[in-house]
């Protein structure tokens, strides 16, 4: 796309007077309309009239319809290109989901239709809390939280209910690791819980005698990523888990890496009391420029009745129902979550099957150790041996030349690569985070190694390239630091 | 006198008074830092508590007292003005403090040994 002829903004498009198509003038006045039983429209009263005209751009159609399209071809997605976003499972979204989420049945839905007239919905619902308790090895699902950060939340709310109503109110505290996603830590403190961090050791595990003192009558909840953050399966995590719970605490499972786990391993045999499930990273729905997410939050037996409000249940007969408790802990959304995203997943589950789901995990396991195993003398591996669904690079092996890992992602953009999460977690300087997903062939990885090592040989033999990278980038080299410090989001229209 | 601690903060000892700040070192990793979150005259530090945050365009990092004592300035130029740690952290201290225990800066780094640890 030339950006100097199609780069502007709609409103520097603009001209006076220019117009796609105009209807002609109505020759009716609004005092002309008469009801069915002949009465007169009010009349909109003047104070609410507006005086001014809009400030809206003025374009003819073409000028239009060229601006979006040109537009929509600066998105970056999944249907694009590559997105090895570590921690983010950017895996396709199967096109057979939006076409189950579209059926009009379910697309044109109100979410206030009472349940007796919204039983195939309301079965939709059921049968995915089914499958994700199966697969979480938990007794009850809910799916009413609107994405991750909501579901911790709501999940540490279920925990605090929980030691509230049997009267032990001095737990308070939540221990996290520091691999631990930063919503962990945040999703404690909005549920007025107090965060303690517990150390790992150097390969990225919680360590389990660190872990030991911290144990009290004091302890809420222990919350865990298992996979961790670097993509390492916490081996301890039976013995973790009887010490919390010998400590009276409750184990709280982050499913943020829950795909490489699935059919191999359930977060409730390990341990694990309560847990939520990021269907837009695991159950492939749409995800980034604001999904819309999905956080289901799932319990173990004996939890169920501190689940939020509405619950689906299903009667003797079998037809469904809402039920609204008074032990739960309340609502946390008005309505049963975002249906439209849990219909996708209920999509994917029952396309892949129990085996498909098997192999999903599997293959996402194999493509990241097969990246790392390619890459590991170019980049820096402090964690060696067998990852899960990704691993992470302490940046490039060679530390003389100046090249970090913010060039390193710069210079994958040139390539058409989405970069990789970079300098998370902070338990190296250099964190380069990569997670394929199981939906890319050996081909795409094959290139991506082939571009990822030619960055490290330009790093040794021409930085500048690397250095000054992006080049071919819509925007090259914003100032990021005044972007955080002085943004500027509005446009001066006059 | 000045005294480096494990987690990269550094305090320059002036009589009963110690200046606060984060290292050269500390600011190389964070990169251009776009905000600083301290706390209040008055308040009381202890070592090994987080006082305050500091917020780069890659990372936010809990800034972790090296001594304890009472905040006795804040270095109010900071919140115009973040960047600065980074042109010159040792001159832009965060915190002064008065020293409510001098024999806490025996467990902390001299700049020599503070060098070596870095490059470990």
């Amino acid at each position: 796309m030339n950006r100097e002829l199609y780069g502007k903004l709609v409103f520097e498009l603009s001209r006076p007077g220019r117009r796609g198509y105009r209807l002609p003038q109505s020759h009716i006045s609004s005092s002309d309309l008469v009801g069915s039983k002949g009465e007169k429209a009010p009349e909109i009263p003047s104070v609410l009239l507006r005086r001014q005209q809009l400030s809206l751009p003025e374009c003819d159609e073409l000028t239009v319809v060229r601006h979006y399209n040109n537009m929509s071809t600066n998105n970056f997605g999944v249907d694009t290109g590559f997105y090895p976003l570590g921690s983010c499972t950017m895996k396709y979204n199967p096109k057979i989901n939006e076409e189950v989420a579209s059926h009009a049945g379910f697309a044109s839905a109100h979410p206030a239709t009472p349940g007796y007239a919204s039983q195939g919905r309301l079965r939709l619902y059921r049968t995915l809390e089914r499958a994700l308790s199966e697969i979480g090895g938990m007794a009850e699902f809910t799916l009413n939280p609107f994405a991750g950060a909501h579901g911790e939340l709501t999940g540490l709310m279920v925990i605090r209910a929980y030691h509230d109503s049997r009267g032990d109110k001095r737990r308070r505290k939540v221990i996290v690791p520091d691999s631990a996603h930063g919503t962990n830590p945040a999703s404690a403190a909005v549920a007025g819980l107090e965060v303690v961090e517990v150390k790992s050791l150097p390969d990225g595990t919680v360590d389990v005698e660190a872990l030991r003192p911290l144990l009290d009558d004091t302890v809420a909840a222990m919350m865990m990523t298992n996979p961790n953050t670097l993509g390492i399966f916490e081996h301890s995590i039976p013995e973790i888990a009887r010490m919390v719970h010998d400590a009276g605490g409750l184990m709280y499972y982050d499913g943020a890496n829950l795909n490489p786990m699935l059919g191999m391993a359930r977060p409730g045999d390990m341990g694990f009391d309560v847990m939520h499930i990021n269907l837009h990273k695991t159950f492939s729905t749409p995800h980034g420029g604001g999904g819309p997410g999905s956080g289901p939050v799932g319990v173990r037996a004996g939890l169920e009745c501190f689940l939020p409000s509405p619950r689906v249940v299903e009667h003797a007969d079998g037809t469904l129902d809402l039920e609204y408790s008074h032990e739960a802990l309340g609502s946390i959304s008005a309505t049963l979550g975002n249906f439209a995203v849990q219909a996708r997943a209920l999509a994917y589950i029952l396309s892949l099957g129990s085996d498909g789901l098997m192999e999903a995990g599997s293959l996402a396991t194999l493509n990241a150790n097969y990246v790392k195993e390619a890459l590991k003398g170019d980049y820096l591996l402090p964690v060696e041996g067998l990852c899960k669904h990704e691993f992470v690079f302490d940046g490039l092996s060679d530390k003389s030349t100046g090249v970090t890992t913010l060039h390193v992602a710069k210079r994958l953009l040139d390539h058409g690569y989405h970069a990789p999460t970079i300098y998370f977690p902070l338990l190296f300087h250099e964190s380069l985070m990569i997670e394929p997903t199981e939906t890319e062939s050996k081909e795409t990885l094959d290139e991506f190694v082939a571009v990822m090592r030619d960055i490290a040989r330009e790093a040794r033999e021409t930085p500048d390239i690397v250095l000054s990278a992006p080049h071919n980038t819509p925007v090259t080299h914003p100032d990021d630091t005044e972007a955080a410090l002085n943004p500027h989001v509005t446009f001066d229209m006059c | 006198m000045i005294k480096f601690s494990e987690t990269h903060e550094y305090v320059r000892v002036d009589g009963e008074y110690g200046y606060i700040g984060i290292s050269d070192y500390a600011q190389k990793q964070l990169g251009n830092v776009v905000y600083v979150d301290m706390p209040e005259e008055g308040d009381e530090l202890e070592a090994g508590e987080d006082f305050g945050a500091i917020e780069s365009v890659k990372a936010a990092s809990d800034l972790i007292a090296p001594v304890s004592g009472e905040v006795v300035e804040v270095n109010t130029a900071l919140e115009s003005d973040p960047r600065a740690v980074n042109r010159d952290p040792m001159a832009n201290w965060i915190v002064k403090i008065r020293l409510s225990d001098p024999s806490q800066l025996d467990s902390l780094m001299s700049q020599e040994e503070y060098e070596g640890y870095c490059k470990k």
